[in-house]
């Protein structure tokens, strides 16, 4: 899906599993297909990772945007801008479902 | 899959550096589902016969591998080996593998191949295991193969398990001994696996074989003695490969130097095997009853935050050893280790004479030590290995 837009709701696809080790949010495709080739990892950004704790299943992606604003310092459209790119990416890639 | 990340950064598995702030306690795991196998290689340092009712009894139980498992990814564990013996004998393997893989785990597969099914391809296709499978060849045609495998008919089926891997796409590489019997088939085995699809170098050989790892059939060990390739054997294979100079010079500047007292300077204890009864290993050879950890009574973390580091501290007093092995700057070059003592000598601190003989060979190949030099002897050590990674590859 390439139109996320602010009143989805997005999920961890059951195709992945989300780790966070050591600080770092490590994303390992399960399925086949999930990824370009089936031996990799993909490491996530800071950025990637305070909007992926945040979905929840529940959280429209504009109240996830609403609690990082809240959180950090950021201009809020400039974290508006993050979560609908950084979600985008996710949901091409399969790993994350969008909803609604 | 379309375009460049922004937010996330793909990692192939030769670039795993991932960690930022901190490594994780564990990265990779190896876990011997167990030491009974379907074949029974005549030179083999650890099977069991398949039917060995105790062995099995022993055997931790699928709830006791996920329980591991489970703490293995607590610790960071990125990947895990399967391994044996043969982990395929395990009916429980399917299970465990995909409880591994949902963990976030990659899966390194040990096999023979011979009991490969169709359900069981099907599953590695469909969940990737992250890794290729690792497939032990033991021979070109039913007599070699059967004839180092033990059993008869086992070609037949190991080609059979090739053959589902295939059709299925699942990645695998292929490896095998360097027996003298199998010499003349290595060009048709090096000619085969240019046509697997993961194979982009030849396959990896075994020719330095261990002794029985358990120290439990002398028998046995005569055979094995008897079948390791000679020092002057083991260089001709190793010179094979073209970049062979090369790397040996990038290796020599990096890890060659006296140990000195010290008996474990290479990684044992810095990551762990798990035997098929549950008792933690510093490293995959290392079965000294003294220097392993019952998993039943302590966890994982503990044993490599607390039991390990003390093991580790183990310095010699063996004065034989100290005299050779921890005043040889071959040490990286020779793959005498606590393990490997244990195996031949029952102790950790025992030179190895056919490691040293071996060791010895590649230094002088590589000009590092001249005819019957003992390595141990020689005081400029570090102006001879740079003298050697100067030197033109010629």
């Amino acid at each position: 899906m390439d139109n996320v837009t602010l009143d989805m709701v997005c999920v961890p696809s059951d195709n992945i599993v989300a780790r966070e080790i050591e600080g770092e949010l490590i994303i390992v495709p399960l399925i086949a297909g999930i990824g370009d080739t089936d031996d990799e990892l993909y490491t996530v950004n800071d950025t990637g990772k305070a909007i992926w704790q945040k979905l929840d299943g529940q959280r429209t992606l504009a109240q996830v945007a609403a609690a990082l604003v809240q959180e950090f310092s950021s201009p809020a459209e400039e974290i508006i801008a993050d979560v609908l790119g950084f979600t985008s990416e996710m949901t091409r890639r399969g790993f994350l479902n969008a909803t609604g | 899959m379309d375009g460049l990340m922004t937010y996330a950064k793909r990692l192939k598995p030769h670039e795993y550096k991932i960690w930022q702030r901190k490594r994780p306690l564990l990265g990779q795991l190896d876990i011997e589902l167990t030491e009974r196998c379907n074949n029974n290689c005549i030179h083999c340092c650890i099977n069991l016969p398949e039917d060995d009712a105790a062995a099995r009894s022993r055997e931790m139980d699928t709830a006791f591998v996920k329980d591991i498992l489970t703490q293995a990814a607590d610790l960071g564990c990125l990947t895990v080996r399967f391994t044996g013996g043969e982990p395929l004998l395990r009916e429980d393997l399917t299970e465990l593998y995909e409880f591994a893989r949902r963990l976030g785990m990659h899966v390194i597969l040990f096999t023979n191949a011979r009991l490969i099914t169709p359900e069981l391809a099907a599953l590695l296709a469909r969940i990737p295991p992250g890794r290729v499978v690792e497939v032990s060849v033991y021979g070109m045609c039913p007599e070699s193969y059967d004839r180092v495998a033990g059993r008869k008919g086992a070609f037949v089926e190991f080609r059979r398990g090739i053959a589902l891997l295939l059709q299925h796409n699942v990645p695998f590489i292929v490896k095998g001994p360097m027996l003298a019997f199998l010499k003349h088939e290595l060009a048709e085995l090096e000619t085969w696996a240019q046509t697997i699809p993961r194979m982009d170098q030849p396959p990896g050989y075994s020719m330095n074989f261990d002794l029985r790892s358990r120290r439990d059939d002398p028998a046995k060990n005569a055979r094995i003695a008897k079948l390791r390739a000679t020092p002057e054997e083991t260089v001709a294979m190793m010179s094979r490969n073209p970049l062979y100079l090369r790397d040996m010079k990038q290796f020599c500047r990096k890890f060659m130097r006296p140990p000195g007292d010290k008996l474990f300077s290479c990684g044992a204890g810095h990551g762990t095997c798990i035997d098929a009864y549950g008792k933690a290993q510093m490293c995959m050879g290392l079965r000294d009853p003294e220097r392993v950890v019952d998993l039943h009574k302590v966890t994982v973390k503990s044993a490599l935050k607390e039991s390990f580091p003390r093991l580790r501290e183990a310095r010699t007093t063996n004065p034989e050893y100290l005299a050779r092995c921890a005043q040889c700057f071959l040490k990286g070059l020779c793959e005498q280790c606590p393990a490997k003592s244990w195996m031949e000598h029952g102790t950790l601190d025992t030179p190895i004479e056919y490691l040293c003989g071996v060791a010895h060979a590649q230094a002088l190949y590589l000009g590092l030590i001249t005819e019957n030099e003992k390595a141990w002897e020689v005081d400029n050590w570090r102006e001879r290995i740079e003298l050697f990674s100067q030197r033109q590859n010629t």
